[in-house]
């Protein structure tokens, strides 16, 4: 699915990477523990996540995940935003729920890891 | 190349810094981007374990040409007990460490699985050293 559709779905702003929008991603992973999006192995799924910290940013940059969606009105600093940028990654933020963003991402065809 | 890095105590802000600089080096060393997800991985879990449980440290990295060898060596507490700490979903993290996405006792677990060779020692009250090993080919 193109970045460009999940951000319409869920009516996400875009923070930053919204040149890349044209990007395709299909797999999905949703949580708000750091420690489980670390053991994905060389999967590169887009990220659904309410927990908006610096070490969000870390977490992704490590494991090459280029695509984070905050969920719950949560809002990034600057200085994530910047450390994002530096790395090339796509921010989305996103009022809904994690229920509801999930729900909506997955009933428009966006898969699970497992 | 040899590399080396302060951690700090609780600096989370900070946290990832130094795999970020290692990941950036093995990048311009064209190493696999898979492999470079298992070291950087391994490395960033052993980092925040060291701003998470103890009193700062060092992190080095040696890079030759078939492996790096990674060594995070802090300043106590020191665990007491290794073969506990590696069972995933055992934790001793403080809520603030929760509150930042980690303490769920799958760090070291983690480690053991991104890297070729893992030796953890520790002596409580003096410190511990996690020694991490990945072959670049």
């Amino acid at each position: 699915m193109k970045l460009k559709q999940i951000a319409e779905l869920l009516e996400a702003k875009v923070l930053c990477g919204e040149e890349r929008l044209d990007d395709n991603n299909d797999y999905c992973f949703s949580s708000d523990l750091m420690s489980d999006v670390l053991t994905l192995g060389d999967q590169n799924p887009i990220i659904v996540t309410g927990l908006c910290t610096m070490q969000t940013i870390r977490t992704c940059e490590m494991g090459n995940l280029e695509v984070v969606v905050f969920v719950r009105k949560k809002k990034p600093t600057p200085e994530m935003i910047e450390l994002a940028e530096e790395n090339g990654m796509i921010l989305l933020s996103s009022d809904f729920s994690m229920f509801k963003a999930c729900g909506i991402l997955y009933q428009n065809g966006l898969k699970p890891l497992f | 190349m040899h590399f080396e890095y302060t951690v700090i105590e609780g600096d989370f802000v900070n946290a990832g810094s130094a795999s970020s600089s290692v990941k950036k080096t093995l990048k311009q060393l064209n190493v696999s981007p898979a492999i470079v997800k298992r070291v950087v991985v391994a490395l960033y879990e052993a980092e925040v374990n060291a701003i998470a449980h103890a009193y700062g440290g060092v992190v080095t990295a040696d890079i030759e040409s078939n492996q790096i060898t990674m060594r995070v060596i802090d300043k106590g507490p020191g665990i007491p007990d290794i073969e506990w700490a590696m069972q995933e979903g055992n934790s001793t993290a403080r809520p603030e460490v929760r509150d930042m996405g980690f303490g769920a006792g799958m760090g070291l677990p983690n480690i053991k699985k991104n890297v070729d060779q893992l030796n953890v020692q520790s002596t409580v009250g003096v410190g511990t050293t996690v020694e991490m090993i990945v072959n670049l080919c």
